[in-house]
């Protein structure tokens, strides 16, 4: 009976998202207050019944009905609650839910805290969200409907892949969704302002918290899928260059770039062609990489690709969406009326060069996953294009953009200076190359690029530093000076602050942990010992447990530091009967910011005789940089959506002008 | 999304899970000769697998590959010939890193050609528009002339205190 409430949820949805459309449209035409109001119920209301249906679904899951084909298909009654409850998102059905989910969720967003927008670009905007709803839900309804029951229900399901079965996946997705389908509300924006024809510091300034939002909701969700991978995997990797993460990074770096360029266009009024270029290119990345994952096409053997003209339904819509966006582009924007003019070394001129990396950067990432399937359709050769690629190519577009980012903050707009720029430098750019210089020195064992890799990772720190330090007029001033400045910071400085004292932390992590991972690998019969870095693990023992649903080995390591203290940790290697796989838990150690991680492989016949086990020990340095870097990055466009001008741009009918944004700052 | 590659690498293989070349049973005796193994083993795809390096895989097929590379490297061949080796018998799939052919000119071109094209643009923008600022803003012009007719006295004040309580070269973010 739920699952049938949730399929008609559904399908009031796709009519309400339907009804967003045509009311939305008709009350831009007639100028109607009272039809304006009920594209902006029906956005309301289309959110609480996709909400339904997803609860419905997750109802399904949590009583494991089996008689709904999804639930027997990745469900078990064994499961703990929690993957139950994830479960509902881990197939290609309930996450397409999912999608709509947060598609309707924005669109209601925008109808309710969006009060004050001018009426025309809201109804617009509801307009285009609306659209994309009817798309994505008519595409959840029709071709993939999670609701689906099956005559003959089994008496078990068939249980969620066992290494999906984990705390931080379990919320992998929900942020990675909101993050890629925020973005449609800046499509929906974009696509407004080109109807409108008119696009300015005010519509920039109210794209830019929804813009914010999304990059870090997206941020935060490739973190949790990098952590993810770094820790169950099982041997410490975190960044593959698959192309499935590619699809996620794409996004990422467009509303990177978006980001950046909706400053120009809010303060200086300059790059708006551009921007609401990147504000379609950024949603259409998000779409790419939901066809991308699902339609197969990138692997033979894909979980998602069970019937390939779902693949085909969804590049159709991935097609008529980003069509029509980009088709209005050419259209509309020659007529956009020019932008403030600045020199080129101005801070509009550092943020056009970062936007020139960001774009090539994303674009080299789409062509070394695409080119792949190109290369096959065009010549049927098939070949492969993995990591060294993009650190031949995305590598050095990325240093390139990394080392000016310290300077674009202390460039003033319009035209900057760069002999004051030197100055607030020089002392950064000193003790970075110190930095690597002593790196060079000091770590072993020796290598060329890695010390250059974190001075770049020193020089984003201290230059980010040093541009607060410029602005609270450290030195100059006197201290109760500076200390005043520092409270008097917007919160949209510190927010750029730390994200890019972020990007140097994960620079500094990446390097390291890329250059001095340590790895050590012995087959240990119990009381025989490895060494991995300062470290000594003895096996004690290696015992049978029993899960909730999963028999594992676990294996009783102790640890002892040079220092002589000793601790213990237990790596087990885990057996799901439901669906007859082995996959190892690792024992992770933390220290500081460094980890120790080990896992327990299979049982052997060791070099004395009798059982042993292969026991693989790593030494990560820096590795939580990785991830504490990004973390500081999504924590830096919070920060910045906290910023009351922000909100009161969301709120003001008429954004202040432009002139008065630098005197408040 | 690293999830789904963990469903296909789970599908595909179950074994391909994990960080294979470091077995101890496999390893060549000479460490400067085991270390030029893993490095290539990090440019060499499992075929099996979804996305993974012969370095990280457990499959069957992967162990194989290791043990012709190590033997290949033990027996004094050079990387470069190594690869080929491999090239010749699975094909040019087999490697992560494309080669540098007219094939795949487009793909190592692009994004270099991309940034010098958008610089181009950049630059024929610039040209396109007025060809330079106007040497004053109308503030600061209207400045000027207020300066120019005023009392000594006031000029001092007027310069001295910048227009619009703040130096207009304000940095803000």
């Amino acid at each position: 009976m739920i699952a049938e409430l949730g399929a008609f949820a559904l399908m009031l949805a796709l009519a309400l998202s339907g009804l967003q459309t045509a009311l939305s449209v008709l009350a831009k035409v007639r100028r109607s207050a009272s039809l304006r109001g009920g594209g902006e119920g029906a956005a309301a209301g289309a959110f609480l019944a996709v909400a339904v249906a997803f609860s419905a679904l997750i109802y399904a899951f949590v009583t494991s009905d089996f008689s709904v084909a999804n639930v027997a298909a990745n469900s078990h009654t064994d499961k703990p609650l929690l993957y139950k409850v994830a479960g509902a998102w881990g197939s290609h059905e309930g996450s397409m839910l999912l999608w709509c989910l947060a598609l309707t969720g924005f669109g209601a967003a925008v109808a309710l805290a969006g009060r004050t927008l001018p009426a025309g670009l809201k109804a617009l905007a509801l307009a285009s969200q609306g659209t994309l709803g009817l798309l994505f839900i008519g595409y959840t309804a029709f071709a993939s409907n999670p609701f689906q029951r099956i005559a003959d229900p089994p008496v078990e399901g068939r249980s969620l892949n066992p290494i999906l079965q984990d705390p931080f996946l379990a919320i992998h997705p929900p942020f990675l969704y909101a993050g890629y389908v925020g973005f449609s509300v800046v499509f929906s924006f974009a696509v407004a302002a080109l109807i409108e024809g008119r696009i300015d510091a005010a519509w920039a300034r109210w794209v830019r918290p929804w813009t914010l939002a999304a990059w870090s909701l997206l941020t935060v969700g490739i973190v949790l899928g990098s952590f993810w991978a770094y820790y169950e995997l099982g041997w410490g990797g975190w960044w593959f260059w698959d192309p499935v993460e590619n699809a996620s990074f794409m996004p990422w770096l467009v509303g990177a770039a978006l980001l950046h360029s909706a400053i120009v266009t809010e303060k200086r009024g300059a790059l708006a062609g551009w921007t609401v270029f990147l504000a379609l290119a950024a949603f259409t990345f998000s779409m790419l990489g939901a066809f991308l994952v699902r339609s197969g096409v990138l692997t033979s053997v894909h979980a998602f690709a069970v019937d390939p003209t779902r693949g085909v339904l969804l590049l159709i819509i991935l097609g008529v969406a980003a069509g029509a966006g980009f088709a209005l582009f050419g259209w509309r924007a020659p007529k956009l009326p020019p932008g403030g003019l600045f020199a080129p070394v101005s801070r509009e001129g550092a943020l056009v060069l970062n936007n020139l990396f960001l774009a090539a950067a994303a674009a080299t990432v789409a062509l070394g996953t695409l080119y792949p399937l190109i290369r096959q359709a065009m010549t049927g050769e098939a070949i492969s294009v993995g990591a060294p690629y993009f650190a031949l190519t995305f590598g050095p577009l990325m240093v390139a953009c990394l080392l000016l980012v310290p300077a674009g903050p202390l460039l003033a707009w319009k035209r900057g200076d760069v002999h004051a720029v030197v100055q607030r430098l020089w002392l950064a750019a000193a003790l970075a190359l110190a930095c690597g210089a002593l790196a060079w020195m000091v770590v072993h064992p020796r290598r060329l690029w890695a010390p250059m890799g974190l001075a770049l990772g020193a020089w984003l720190i201290l230059g980010a530093l040093s541009e607060v330090a410029a602005r609270v007029r450290l030195g100059a001033a006197p201290v109760a000076e500076s200390l005043r400045r520092l409270k008097g910071l917007p919160r949209g400085s510190w927010g750029m602050t730390l994200a890019h004292l972020g990007l140097g932390v994960f620079v500094l992590g990446a390097v390291f942990e890329g250059s001095w991972k340590v790895e050590q690998v012995s087959v240990l019969a119990p009381g025989r010992s490895l060494q991995v870095g300062a470290y000594t693990l003895t096996l004690k023992d290696v015992r049978d447990v029993a899960g909730p649903n999963y028999e594992a080995e676990r294996g009783l390591i102790a640890v002892r530091s040079r220092g002589g203290a000793v601790s213990e940790i237990a790596p087990e290697r885990r057996f799901y009967p439901a669906s007859r796989q082995t996959t190892s838990q690792v024992a992770i150690q933390r220290h500081g910011i460094s980890d120790l991680y080990v896992v327990l492989g299979e049982r052997r016949a060791a070099a004395g005789g009798g059982d042993g086990w292969l026991v693989r020990a790593y030494w990560n340095p820096w590795a939580r940089l990785i991830f504490a870097g990004p973390l500081l990055m999504a924590l830096g466009g919070l920060v910045s959506l906290s910023d009351r001008r922000l909100r009161l741009a969301v709120g003001a009918r008429a954004a202040r002008p432009v002139l008065a944004a630098g005197a408040a700052e | 999304m690293s999830r789904w590659r963990a469903v296909l690498a789970a599908l595909a293989a179950v074994a391909c899970i994990a960080a294979a070349a470091a077995d101890p049973a496999e390893r060549l005796p000479d460490p400067a000769q085991e270390a030029r193994a893993r490095q290539l083993f990090r440019q060499v795809r499992c075929l099996v697998c979804q996305n993974e390096s012969i370095d990280d895989s457990e499959a069957e097929l992967a162990a194989d590959l290791r043990r012709i590379v190590r033997e290949q490297i033990a027996a004094g061949r050079s990387d470069r010939e190594v690869l080929a080796f491999l090239t010749d018998r699975y094909g040019e799939f087999v490697l992560f890193k494309p080669s540098f052919s007219l094939g795949n000119a487009v793909l190592w071109l692009t994004p270099f050609a991309l940034l010098l094209a958008g610089a181009g643009v950049i630059l024929v923008m610039r040209r396109r528009s007025p060809a330079s600022e106007p040497l004053l803003t109308p503030e600061e012009e209207e400045r000027l002339s207020r300066l120019a007719n005023s009392s000594p006295q006031d000029r001092i004040e007027e310069a001295t205190v910048p227009p619009q309580g703040g130096p207009t070269n304000a940095r803000d973010g």
